[in-house]
């Protein structure tokens, strides 16, 4: 799948993985290089916004949570984590792959982790969008009368 | 004169530690775990985070273990927790069009695009206890069927294309925020969704029944009902673009409402809007249907005296944390208020038997 291989893609993929699902697949990718926090994992909130009648003015809904973390490998690059939830180990992990994507590794660590979390999330989107399929409704018309 | 009364110290320490044992109940049961509530009870986990107005399913699950399966106190729990977190920023307005849908009705066309997908629903349940569950039983697997890849548009799209309902359009301007500006009013309407969305679902149901039932009526149809996700994406600066940085779970309705019009404008049908964190239908439908009777001065409706169209009434008392507050601190000492209400009581006694003077 080269979708996951833009950033935005595969930021969105880490945002949304399993929680402890990106540390058990980095785990895989083999040794990677220490890297330096620029901004410790910390939780916050998002303010979630919709819009009145689906397109009319913004509203807002309620927070939710969110982790994020900044760091720094030895060669420099800079790698963003931003996780839902208050998972910082999550938040650190997604930190590292970002950071590792944009290096020479990116080959490896996109095969080990990015690839396998988009197929996961494919199937799980998958999985629900079949069984609602399951649930729709076919209708049927009875002739009724005199005719 | 005040008179400082202390004490009680131990009295409430203990009453903790017995609130503590009650709430694990008795020990030869196992404990649950917030997995268990998270992952089995969660539309009590999605009412806690909408009333909460917080999106974290571990979290509502743990309030709601902590408060016993009271959920106004699990949902007072989370406020307070919320108030405690750095705000990173504002999303940008969620795509409901876009939403992976578990479940889309409309009650006002029966063959639709993207058709009547009934998902896990309570409806057409014959609501007779199942004493299956009450021992344990594995579930059969749901079946499943191909999907069509065919967009699931908003029902609202097609009287919108005939110009027969009123168009939702955004002016631009940036949402009121209750969370960080006391409730003013007039609301705009952006206010009052936040605070329907947050409000507590029997307050809102009930509003919303009285319009059904004819205070200040504007006769709804279901439009569209759905849920599903969507992913919440949000400008990062330091990234200078946008990222998805999560997906929730949403319930929206859209309601068709009584037409209005004149000599110079044509009829056109009214909306309503609800939308809730969760899978919450209840709350949502009658959040649509409320947030339509305020909608009276806008639309050019009469003032018909209703409770729902009280703008000032409904926002000042759909918040359960506001009311349960004010109504359970009376149970707390007033020692010193009642003392002062004996006092004049005895007096007035005193100076209408003639007995004033001792």
């Amino acid at each position: 799948m080269t979708e996951s291989t833009d950033r935005k893609t595969w930021l969105g993929l880490l945002a949304r993985a399993p929680q402890g699902r990106i540390a058990s697949l980095l785990s895989q990718v083999g040794p990677v290089p220490p890297a330096t926090d620029l901004r410790r994992p910390e939780a916050g909130s998002v303010m979630v916004q919709g819009r009145a009648g689906g397109t009319g003015n913004a509203f807002n809904l309620g927070e939710m949570t969110v982790t994020r973390c900044s760091l720094q490998l030895p060669c420099g690059t800079v790698g963003h984590g931003y996780v839902q939830g208050r998972s910082k180990t999550d938040a650190r992990a997604a930190a590292v792959v970002d950071a590792l994507l944009q290096t020479d590794h990116a080959d490896r660590v996109h095969a080990t982790v990015t690839a396998p979390l988009a197929a996961e999330a494919a199937a799980r989107q998958k999985s629900r969008a079949a069984k609602a399929a399951a649930t729709r409704v076919e209708f049927f018309t009875l002739v009724r009368g005199e005719d | 004169m005040y008179v400082a009364v202390k004490g009680g110290e131990r009295a409430i320490d203990n009453a903790h530690a017995w609130l503590a044992e009650e709430r694990r109940g008795d020990l030869a049961v196992p404990e649950l775990t917030t997995a268990q509530i998270r992952e089995q009870m969660t539309l009590a986990v999605n009412r806690v985070m909408a009333e909460g107005s917080l999106y974290d399913p571990d979290l509502a699950a743990l309030a709601i273990k902590q408060a016993r399966g009271d959920l106004i106190e699990a949902i007072f729990l989370i406020r307070a927790y919320r108030t405690t977190l750095p705000r990173f920023g504002s999303s940008l307005p969620v795509d409901t069009g876009a939403m992976a849908c578990d479940r889309r009705i409309s009650a006002t066309f029966k063959d639709l695009p993207g058709g009547q997908v009934l998902g896990p629903t309570f409806d057409y349940t014959h609501r007779l206890l199942d004493f299956m569950l009450a021992a344990d039983g594995d579930v059969p697997a749901a079946p499943e069927m191909p999907v069509d890849p065919a967009p699931v548009p908003h029902v609202m799209s097609f009287l919108n294309s005939e110009g027969l309902i009123a168009q939702e359009t955004c002016d631009g301007t940036p949402a009121p925020d209750l969370t960080r500006a006391p409730l003013e009013l007039p609301a705009a309407r952006a206010l009052r969704l936040q605070a329907l969305t947050r409000g507590d679902e029997g307050f809102v149901l009930g509003m919303a029944y009285s319009t059904q039932r004819g205070y200040a009526r504007n006769h709804a149809f279901v439009g569209e009902l759905r849920i599903g996700t969507v992913p919440v994406e949000m400008e990062i600066p330091e990234l200078g673009i946008s990222i998805e940085i999560g997906e929730i779970t949403l319930t929206e309705c859209e309601t068709v409402n009584q037409f209005t019009g004149s000599k110079t404008e044509p009829a056109q049908f009214t909306r309503g809007y609800g939308l809730v964190f969760g899978q919450t239908e209840r709350k949502a439908i009658s959040m649509a249907l409320v947030d339509r009777a305020l909608r009276w001065e806008e639309l050019g409706e009469d003032d018909q005296g209703a409770p729902a169209q009280d703008a000032e009434f409904v926002l000042y008392h759909c918040d359960n944390i506001q009311a349960t507050g004010f109504l359970e601190h009376i149970k707390l000492p007033h020692y010193v208020d009642f003392q002062s209400e004996l006092e004049l009581v005895r007096k007035l006694r005193r100076d209408a038997t003639g007995q004033g003077a001792e």
